[in-house]
């Protein structure tokens, strides 16, 4: 394992996030505030509680998911378009580096910067609005789980994007339409019955169901499906890196 | 005796779209040489280097590096290597001495800034090593992508075109340089629009031409053995070329006493000896001898018919 190319990519990553950190934390992080002061305090006041819990407090999951999921494919594609771009990407495939180094050196990056967007966002949250954490371990790692598996698709996103519009064009026109429309904001219990089954074949639904889980011990979906859906993106994703690095997609002529 | 450090067979690469970019390469290094791959544009020498180091994805055919396959072994071909790319990719907005340090570690060394340290200096880049890249001259950023490439201490180095687009000094410089790390052992190949590049730097020459080599051969002896010379010998009086042109490849000077022989060292054969003597009997004076050699350039043109 060529532990020196996987230390300095991640560390190149870092240092990138670093220069810009405006940009890269600030910025997600004063919007989610936004949303916390229109939705939670603003709005949210005049809400329902939804299964014993405010409305404030009920968004504080999706949210996050939704701050963390973009921020993972918007990282994750961009560290690795950016090489193909400019064209230093030769130096990587001409290193002494297999995929799998590359891989781990690029995710992990992007995990930390998101795990850390996360994290920032829920401290803020914390002062916003009342948040109980029932299962935290289960909070985290679930939390994990998802900044992985979305880094990897944005790793795909990168390697498939052959400008930078390509690398906006899946988070904007189908992940953030899937994130909103699979309960970051609502429980999908009060959709009529034919929309709660069209929603099921939402796989976000899932992911927020099981987050949502991990703070207030009730969830749309039984907590399992949600592990399980995660772990099935997870390892799809992997499974196609592992596709386009055996067959140079996109990267090697 | 010197062994072969890379081993080309057979080595084919047709892309995609049906363009055929190098057919059946045939070629060996010797550790410890400068070998120039010339060819005009599109002629293959960068698909060659990018299927040795991995970039691009080889049709058929082997290539060992140190003895290892460039495929089921890359780990330690491309340890050995060192590639200075045509095209000047730098992270914009890094510093000099950062960019460096990735490269060492990505190549599987640990931080060695004494090492860092000499290499910049060699490059003439430690005054600039707290620089930004996008702060630099042009030439600047080609010695960084040269201080990249040396930064793990490759035992191989490949140039692809190194002195495009750059001054006179610094050509001169990366020459200066590519002798030194030659004296230290480093394996040098090198491709290059600049023939006379070749002609100052090169232990052999390998011309490929539509993505075969054409010929491959020690400097010394290619320009031996293709190499054709123009000697011009000025005499005391005007002279009746006629005397002398049923013997000689001949032709009579713009001056009308002076003789232009095209010779070659391949011959072997005694004409000019048997012309001196010829001037001589006819009692006239050789006031003045030049040579003219052919160049290398001109030996590539002859070779790949242009």
């Amino acid at each position: 394992m060529n532990f020196y190319a996987i230390k300095a990519i991640y560390v190149f990553e870092m240092s990138r996030t670093l220069r810009t950190l405006i940009q890269s934390i600030a910025s997600p992080v004063i919007s989610t505030v936004l949303y916390f002061i229109v939705f939670g305090s603003a709005i949210g006041s005049r809400m329902e509680d939804i299964s014993d819990v405010s409305y404030g407090s009920f968004i504080v999951p999706g949210l996050i998911l939704l701050t963390v999921c973009l921020q993972s494919i918007s990282n994750a594609s961009f560290s690795i378009y950016f090489p193909k771009f400019i064209g230093s990407i030769n130096e990587l495939l001409s290193a002494p580096v297999s995929y799998l180094e590359l891989v781990i050196g690029f995710i992990s990056a992007a995990v930390t910067k998101s795990m850390t967007i996360g994290l920032i966002i829920l401290i803020t949250a914390s002062f916003l609005v009342d948040i109980e954490i029932r299962h935290p371990i289960w909070m985290v790692c679930i939390l994990f789980l998802s900044c992985v598996s979305f880094s990897l698709m944005g790793f795909i996103v990168g390697i498939w994007a052959r400008s930078f519009e390509q690398i906006t064009i899946i988070p904007d026109l189908i992940i953030t339409p899937l994130v909103f429309l699979g309960g970051s904001f609502y429980s999908i219990s009060l959709l009529p019955d034919f929309w709660q089954k069209v929603t099921l074949f939402n796989p976000v639904v899932y992911l927020i169901s099981g987050f949502r889980w991990a703070f207030f011990g009730n969830a749309d979906v039984y907590i399992g499906y949600s592990i399980l859906a995660i772990l099935v993106f997870t390892f799809t994703c992997m499974l196609i890196i592992w596709r386009i690095f055996k067959t140079g997609y996109r990267i090697k002529s | 005796m010197s062994q072969n450090i890379i081993q080309i067979s057979h080595l084919s690469k047709t892309y995609k779209d049906g363009t055929v970019a190098l057919e059946d390469i045939n070629l060996n290094i010797t550790d410890g040489e400068i070998i120039a791959l010339l060819g005009p544009n599109g002629a293959g020498k960068t698909t060659l280097i990018s299927a040795i180091c991995g970039i691009t994805n080889i049709s058929s055919g082997k290539v060992t590096v140190g003895g290892h396959d460039v495929i089921e072994n890359y780990k330690k071909t491309r340890a050995l290597i060192g590639l200075v790319p045509q095209e000047i990719a730098l992270q914009p907005f890094e510093k000099v001495i950062d960019v460096v340090r990735y490269s060492r570690n990505l190549f599987g060394c640990a931080n060695d800034d004494a090492h860092i340290e000499k290499i910049l200096r060699r490059l003439l880049l430690w005054d600039k090593k707290d620089k930004r890249i996008v702060e630099l001259s042009g030439g600047m950023k080609r010695r960084v992508i040269i201080a990249k490439a040396l930064s793990h201490e490759p035992k191989i180095l490949f140039l692809d075109e190194p002195t495009a687009g750059v001054d006179v000094d610094l050509r001169f410089d990366m020459w200066e340089l590519i002798k030194k790390l030659r004296e230290d052992g480093t394996t040098i190949i090198l491709t290059t629009h600049y023939i006379e590049e070749a002609e100052e730097i090169a232990d052999r020459i390998s011309i490929i031409d539509k993505g075969k080599i054409q010929l491959t051969e020690k400097k010394a002896e290619l320009m031996q053995r293709l190499g054709k010379k123009v000697i011009n010998i000025k005499l005391d009086q005007e002279i009746d070329i006629q005397l002398f042109s049923d013997e000689y490849n001949l032709s009579q000077g713009p001056d009308k006493a002076s003789i232009i022989m095209h010779y070659s060292d391949a011959k072997k054969d005694d004409s000019l000896d048997r012309l001196l003597v010829k001037i001589k009997k006819g009692k006239y004076k050789i006031l003045n001898i030049e040579t003219d050699e052919k160049s290398l350039e001109e030996i590539f043109l002859d070779v790949v018919g242009k």
